[in-house]
């Protein structure tokens, strides 16, 4: 076991965890972040997605260890009131069945809008291809992108 | 219904007790004040919220809870059912806050989320609890007033008398004392205001934000977490080394109970590291284990000479082959699936002195109650079921394994426990879609008419693997339709659209097969075949013929069937959970190759309770059934699934998605049931337009792993 200082969503928080503890884990089970989920646990769905600074990252396979004094956003940090414009895009296009992918979704979204604020069509689907949809609400979330792209204009 | 809402009555004050103690899950606000008025809190809402019946409650601060009695998984019933109690109770939707309801069988008496059934068995009984309700603000509204309730009106949560306008907040309390009215009048349909227009998923902002909703966002005081190390199919435990696991840091102990090794710590984590720890040895029950190539000679066999369990008869389907002209023949096969949600199984169980409490996803809550009441010897009555948000269902939470797994563990600890399966447990651990094989053989005559038509199946722990009924039942003169079934220790369970997964895309190839060979048009050939059940039906006929043809002609009329250059189109149509679902697929030939650029999908579901939701269902249903027909393989290797994670268990993806367009035909009938509908019909669609493309017909699951589609490009938009 170690003690590790985080910085998340502007807070400083320390935890006492072993230094292979994937960051999803510190996040959910010690510091009640439990936006941020579980699905495959070995980088393939996406559904874990944070920012690490303004890269998005899947925390699943993110030791504790390797964040050190690096900003970690989760969805719960994403914006004070929910307003992100990726957020508000979401609510408005109504994408979500289930939900349960979905803050993967909008943390992926929101890094990657950063990085090309007006992506093309073609761009928006390879920025997004690799988070999972099992419900299939891939049409609503390319709208969503392209929604909230226009917004931050 | 009528005694049903005065038993209600007496739960006036009890559904405090369940609606406002500390609910995990939270309240979820559903519209949003607006932002010059003052914000009134949850507790404020539902501390004051005078109830009603079973469904709602109203608040003197003018907002209505409405309790939605149905497990959410994302068929969005939690935002449908309230809008329906809405509508008739005359509300104003901004001012409606929803919230979920506990399991309650007095209340309630459907609180299942399967089968496409809760919309048509709720229907009737949310208008009329939200009529009954207004009705009682009338009434209140009229004494106090000293009018007739026939001078008053309703509009947007108000009772008004010419210039006069009370808020139902004003009423609520008078009027919940009113005596329940036994015959209440619904709305007609045309004066629906909420009904029909697209109302947003209530729990969207909880949603976007991360709030706590799953249950595996439950955490308790003094909870234990546990992981199970489960035996192959067909196998036992036979010794189990835990002492490098019990060392790993955070594990409290291991224990088995029924061929299970189970890990206890105080979180995930040291779990899934311990599990690696683990030296477990399993022997096999009765000598043999199942793998995929035995599984393939069993269908091959059973399709042989297997004698069927006969489903329909009609005819003589021996004469009419043996007098054809021409005969088709052809088999269809599909794999195991895993239902994969992407919330992993998992339940919260506390095991107490005086009862049990239960936490967690469950399609089936009273399922889970009567489960953990068996296993610990207490009644019913003495197990609660609180139902969180569900990451995704697709049938796999209709079984209570993981809650018994849980209620197991917290009896053995005397502890909370929340027992969470990895992602590679969920998909080894069974209750699958079941692998199927098909045989269809049609008969024409010398003038092309189909004269006999035969379907034999073989399903591993399908049960029936055929629905004998079915279309083109009906409308052929000899006819048998014939299942058998393998037993084996691979555990199979409802899949989204159980058997009609499949089965639907095979049928719907089939009669394209049949179409072909007779020489006919896919859409005419479907037509005609409806004309003949219509004019001289053959034996029982148990679809509408009428609401067939219509989405059939429809989806042509959308499609522009036929009609387009350099582009190739196949159809599909199907009925299944009471709706009815026509689509046609496009593809084109790239370099060689078939692309698929869009689907066309036209749905009967009756009336469209909500526009939005319906859309994302028939969507999603199409995604998940394009995705499964085209990509998702799963195989065994004795008695364990080679697929184990989605590294290799391969889901659809955003960038194979075709353009979708959605169209429902309204036609005002009482609505049915969406979850599951436009699912079927999808593989039929897309392999006829891949063959119309290529020429190349797949007839087996998934299509990208046969050699017809080798070097096969897809949904490239165009
Ligand atoms: S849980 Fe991290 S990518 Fe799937
Ligand atoms: S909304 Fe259910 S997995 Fe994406």
């Amino acid at each position: 076991m170690a003690n590790y200082k985080l910085q998340i969503n502007g807070k400083s928080y320390e935890v006492d965890v072993d230094e292979d503890t994937p960051l999803l884990w510190v996040l959910r089970d010690n510091l009640g972040l439990v936006g941020t989920k579980y699905s495959c646990g070995i980088a393939q769905c996406g559904a874990c997605t944070v920012h690490i600074n303004d890269e998005a990252v899947r925390s699943c396979v993110l030791p504790v260890s390797a964040v050190k004094n690096d900003k970690v956003t989760t969805i719960e940090g994403l914006s004070e009131n929910g307003d992100h414009p990726v957020q508000k895009a979401w609510e408005e296009v109504d994408v979500a069945q289930c939900g349960y992918c979905q803050a993967g979704q909008i943390m992926t979204a929101a890094a990657f809008l950063k990085k090309n604020p007006s992506p093309s069509d073609e761009e928006i689907v390879d920025g997004l291809n690799a988070n999972i949809c099992r419900c299939g609400t891939y049409h609503r979330i390319k709208e969503a992108v392209k929604l909230a792209s226009a917004k931050t204009k | 219904m009528e005694k049903e809402l005065k038993t209600n009555r007496r739960d006036f004050l009890k559904i405090f007790a369940t609606a406002g103690g500390g609910l995990l899950i939270g309240f979820n606000w559903t519209g949003c004040d607006s932002p010059k008025m003052k914000v009134v809190s949850d507790e404020e809402v539902l501390n004051s919220a005078l109830n009603f019946n079973s469904y709602l409650s109203i608040s003197p601060t003018d907002h209505v809870v409405i309790f939605s009695p149905n497990p959410e998984l994302g068929q969005n019933i939690k935002t449908s059912f309230p809008m329906i109690v809405a509508e008739e109770l005359d509300v104003d939707w901004s001012k409606v806050r929803v919230q979920q309801a506990f399991l309650d069988t007095e209340k309630y008496d459907r609180q299942v989320t399967g089968g496409s059934g809760a919309m048509p068995h709720s229907w009737e009984r949310l208008r009329t609890a939200g009529a009954t309700a207004r009705q009682m603000l009338m009434e209140a509204a009229a004494k106090r007033l000293g009018v007739s309730v026939s001078d008053l009106k309703t509009e947007n949560g108000h009772v008004i008398h010419g210039s006069k306008k009370l808020t139902y907040g004003e009423l609520a309390n008078e009027a919940a004392l009113i005596p329940v009215p036994e015959n209440v009048k619904l709305k007609n349909t045309n004066d629906f205001k909420i009904i029909g227009t697209p109302v947003k998923n209530v729990d969207n902002k909880a949603m976007f934000t991360g709030q706590p909703l799953y249950g595996l966002d439950i955490y308790r005081e003094g909870m234990v977490h546990a992981m199970i190390q489960r035996p192959p199919f067909g196998m036992k435990l036979k010794s189990v080394d835990a002492e490098a696991a019990k060392k790993v840091k955070g594990v409290k102990d291991v224990l088995t109970f029924k061929n299970n090794v189970a890990i206890v710590g105080d979180s995930t984590w040291p779990l899934m590291k311990a599990r690696k720890q683990l030296k477990v040895q399993y022997e096999p029950i009765d000598g043999k284990l199942e793998s995929t190539a035995f599984h393939n000679q069993v269908f091959d066999e059973m399709l042989n000479t297997g004698k069927g369990d006969i489903k329909r008869q009609d005819g003589d389907v021996n004469k009419a082959f043996s007098s054809a002209a021409k005969v088709v023949k052809s088999e269809y096969q599909c794999p195991f699936l895993s239902h994969s949600p992407m919330e992993p199984m998992n339940f919260f169980a506390h095991v107490k002195a005086d009862g049990v409490e239960l936490v967690g996803p469950t399609q089936t809550p009273d399922r889970a109650r009567n489960a953990a009441a068996e296993i610990c010897g207490v009644s019913p009555d003495k197990v609660t079921v609180e139902m969180t948000r569900l990451g995704g269902g697709f049938g796999r939470r209709l079984r209570a394994d993981f809650v018994e797994e849980a209620v197991e563990l917290s009896k053995m600890l005397n502890a909370p426990v929340k027992l969470t399966w990895s992602r590679e447990d969920d998909i080894t651990g069974g209750a699958y879609r079941p692998a199927v094989k098909y045989r269809f053989e049609a008969a024409l005559d010398r003038d092309n008419k189909l004269i006999g038509y035969k379907l034999r199946g073989v399903g591993i722990n399908a049960g029936n693997c055929t629905r004998e009924n079915n279309f083109p039942s009906g409308s052929v003169d000899n006819l048998l339709i014939e299942s058998l079934e393998y037993k084996s220790p691979i555990t199979t369970n409802a899949w989204r659209a159980p058997i009609t997964n499949f089965l639907a895309f095979a049928e719907q190839s089939f009669l394209d097969e049949v179409a072909e060979a007779a020489g006919k048009d896919p859409v005419a050939f479907r037509l005609e075949l409806l004309d003949r059940a219509k004019s001289n039906p053959v034996g029982e006929i148990h679809y509408d013929i009428d609401r067939m043809r219509k989405v059939v002609e429809t989806v042509a009329e959308k499609s522009g069937w036929g009609k387009k250059q350099g582009v190739s189109q196949g159809i599909s149509v199907y009925f299944s959970h009471r709706s009815y679902v026509g689509q046609v697929a496009e593809a084109r030939m790239v370099n060689g190759a078939p692309v698929l650029d869009k689907i066309y999908a036209v749905t009967d579901c009756g009336i469209v309770v909500n526009p939005t939701g319906a859309d994302q269902q028939v969507r999603g249903g199409m995604v998940d059934g394009m995705g499964h027909a085209m990509f998702t393989n799963m195989t065994f290797t004795d008695g364990i699934s080679d697929q184990k994670n989605f590294d290799s268990y391969r889901l659809i993806k955003m960038k194979e998605i075709p353009e979708i367009e959605t169209h429902f035909i309204d036609n005002g009938i009482d609505p049915t049931g969406l979850g599951e509908p436009a699912l079927p019909p999808t593989g039929g669609a897309i392999a006829n337009a891949i063959y119309k493309a290529s020429g190349k017909r797949v007839r087996n699951q998934p299509f990208m792993e046969q050699e017809e589609m080798k070097n096969v490009k897809l949904a490239d938009p165009a």
